[in-house]
């Protein structure tokens, strides 16, 4: 099955940080059919690095969606039952925009004159998505990590329109370490002369900053077993030890690999950009505490997250679970078991795949 | 319903009483609900708003996929963060008996619940007397069938243990419940009866 993406334009969109968009883009694609009471329709939230390509092939790169193997006919979100939906983030650089997106003003790219930007944009900007298609309420809302910081968000300032939210591998604000990581991978952004304060559009952009944030990232995803499994010592292509700084070890070939490609599909600046919005990301910011912030929520809840997933623990989804429970919403939650640390949520999807199928569908049923 | 008769529910005689007495819509807490399959008859045929709490990775799972919401933690901590009377009913089925602090549970449920349901396996059985009796052991029967080193049971309690339990909280028994097999007992429960079912309040 072949995806593309399509775009829709909408004239505004005021931001939390006072400033207004105008006007602005989103790309989404759309996977299965709407049904005639719109009642079916599920939107699935990327992650940080993710893009509107959940599922299906990309005619662009021929790659499989970033979660395709949980969105298609008799998957997770099972699309013969379902309508599922997945756009592009606010500040993202995979058609809505965002900081490489020409500034209309000025006619050259925003870079560091884009508006500084938040997940509560983001969910705006989706609910625009959500109104252009005239539908009322959405069946779920669900994504990993970034994209469970989002599901929250919809649950929390949209409970009218969300029937079920399914956070999985996340949190309701991030922790020191959390913050750490990030503000790693933007000093190598910053860092990198060919970065130019922001303003590398037309010049040689900075790869090196960029691949080297992606390495990072790409460590806070894995866990030690599974960087075991996959790499261990082992050499790459070779007996011995070069005695030099080439690659040596195959997790460097790896790490230097997986960096050199994100320049390839990533923009330095929306690096920097949605790393410091899920910073800012905090359901406990002008409510006093998570449970407050959890009372104006409607919906009825699955949170999962991942034994080994050290990035987003599972006592920040334990602590959302809490505080669901002391406002006595409906909550279904259990930490899986799996080596593949917060990478879990994409790669490792059998036991996801079940608790998200018989979830939506007693969900569905009742609705109908 | 009729009465002096259980139907059979799920295989289980206690779960077939909880079926009974729990109206319909009712707000219910199932502690320790296993795969759920109790909270599940209830939803369907009660329509009941069905939350539950097990301990069990794997059950839990199996709980979420028939499309009850159950979330993995203790007993103790689940309970402490709920409201005060949020629930309707609050279920413990052969359930109190593996708890680490069973009085503070029998507490807590009912802070968070109007009313609750302790059914119970019960220790004052006569096999489970003369199994002792006579083979001088740990006793094991249909009812107890593990070896002491194996058994989820922590702490083994008769009908007449709690009652009395029920005497020093000063809790009011709303109905109580006596089974062997399916058949209700009506004589001296605390040693006919293999499982009790309490339908308490404070």
């Amino acid at each position: 099955m072949i995806v593309a993406s399509s775009t829709v334009r909408f004239d505004s969109l005021s931001l939390d940080s006072g400033a207004v968009l105008s006007p602005v883009e989103v790309a989404y694609q759309t996977y299965g059919a709407l049904n005639s009471a719109k009642s079916n329709a599920i939107l699935v939230l990327h992650a940080f690095s993710g893009d509107a390509h959940a599922a299906g092939m990309s005619p662009e790169t021929g790659k499989p969606g970033w979660w395709d193997n949980m969105i298609g006919p008799g998957k997770a979100f099972d699309t013969d039952r379902y309508f599922v939906i997945c756009s592009n983030v606010l500040g993202g650089c995979r058609g809505t925009t965002g900081p490489s997106s020409i500034n209309p003003t000025t006619g050259a790219p925003f870079a560091m004159s884009f508006p500084v930007i938040t997940v509560g944009d983001m969910v705006r900007l989706q609910r625009m998505l959500i109104d252009w298609f005239e539908i009322p309420r959405l069946l779920a809302v669900s994504g990993g990590s970034m994209g469970g910081m989002q599901a929250l968000e919809w649950a929390v300032s949209h409970p009218d329109r969300v029937v079920t939210a399914i956070p999985i591998a996340t949190t309701t604000r991030h922790s020191a370490q959390q913050i750490a990581f990030n503000e790693v991978g933007r000093q190598a952004i910053m860092a990198d002369p060919d970065w130019c304060g922001g303003n590398y559009h037309g010049k040689q952009p900075p790869a090196r900053g960029l691949a080297v944030a992606r390495m990072v990232g790409h460590i806070t995803y894995m866990s030690d077993d599974s960087m075991r499994e996959k790499f261990g010592r082992r050499l790459r292509g070779k007996e011995t030890f070069s005695f030099g700084f080439d690659v040596d070890f195959e997790v460097e070939s790896y790490l230097r690999y997986r960096g050199s490609q994100f320049v390839n599909r990533f923009d330095a600046n929306s690096y920097l950009y949605i790393t410091k919005a899920m910073d800012y990301f905090d359901l406990t910011a002008g409510n006093g505490s998570v449970a407050a912030a959890l009372e104006r929520a409607q919906c009825r809840f699955l949170v999962i997250s991942f034994s080994s997933d050290w990035l987003y623990p599972s006592y920040q989804s334990q602590e959302l679970v809490r505080a669901l429970r002391s406002r006595n919403r409906d909550v279904a939650y259990v930490e899986l078991q799996s080596n593949y640390g917060h990478d879990s949520f994409l790669v490792d999807v059998a036991e996801q795949t079940e608790l998200v199928r018989g979830f939506l569908a007693s969900t569905f049923e009742k609705l109908s | 319903m009729k009465t002096g008769f259980v139907r059979e529910l799920l295989g289980r005689s206690d779960y077939a009483i909880i079926g009974e007495i729990v109206e319909p819509k009712a707000r219910v807490l199932d502690l320790g609900c296993g795969e759920g399959e109790l909270l599940e008859w209830l939803a369907k045929h009660k329509g009941v708003d069905a939350r539950g709490v097990e301990i069990s990775s794997a059950k839990v799972q199996r709980a979420i996929a028939r499309g009850v919401s159950v979330f993995q933690s203790d007993i103790d901590q689940a309970l402490a963060d709920y409201p005060d009377q949020a629930f309707d009913y609050v279920i413990l089925s052969q359930t109190l008996q593996e708890t680490l602090h069973p009085r503070q549970v029998l507490h807590e449920m009912l802070r968070v619940g109007r009313k609750g349901i302790v059914a119970f396996p019960n220790f004052g059985h006569w096999r489970v007397r003369l199994s002792m009796l006579f083979s001088g052991r740990a006793p094991r029967t249909a009812l107890f069938p593990y070896e002491w080193y194996e058994s989820p049971n922590i702490h083994f309690l008769t009908v007449h243990d709690f009652e009395a339990l029920v005497q020093v909280e000063k809790l009011v028994v709303e109905r109580r419940y006596f089974l062997a097999g399916h058949q209700k007992v009506t004589a001296a429960p605390n040693l006919f009866a293999e499982v009790a079912v309490f339908l308490v309040r404070r």
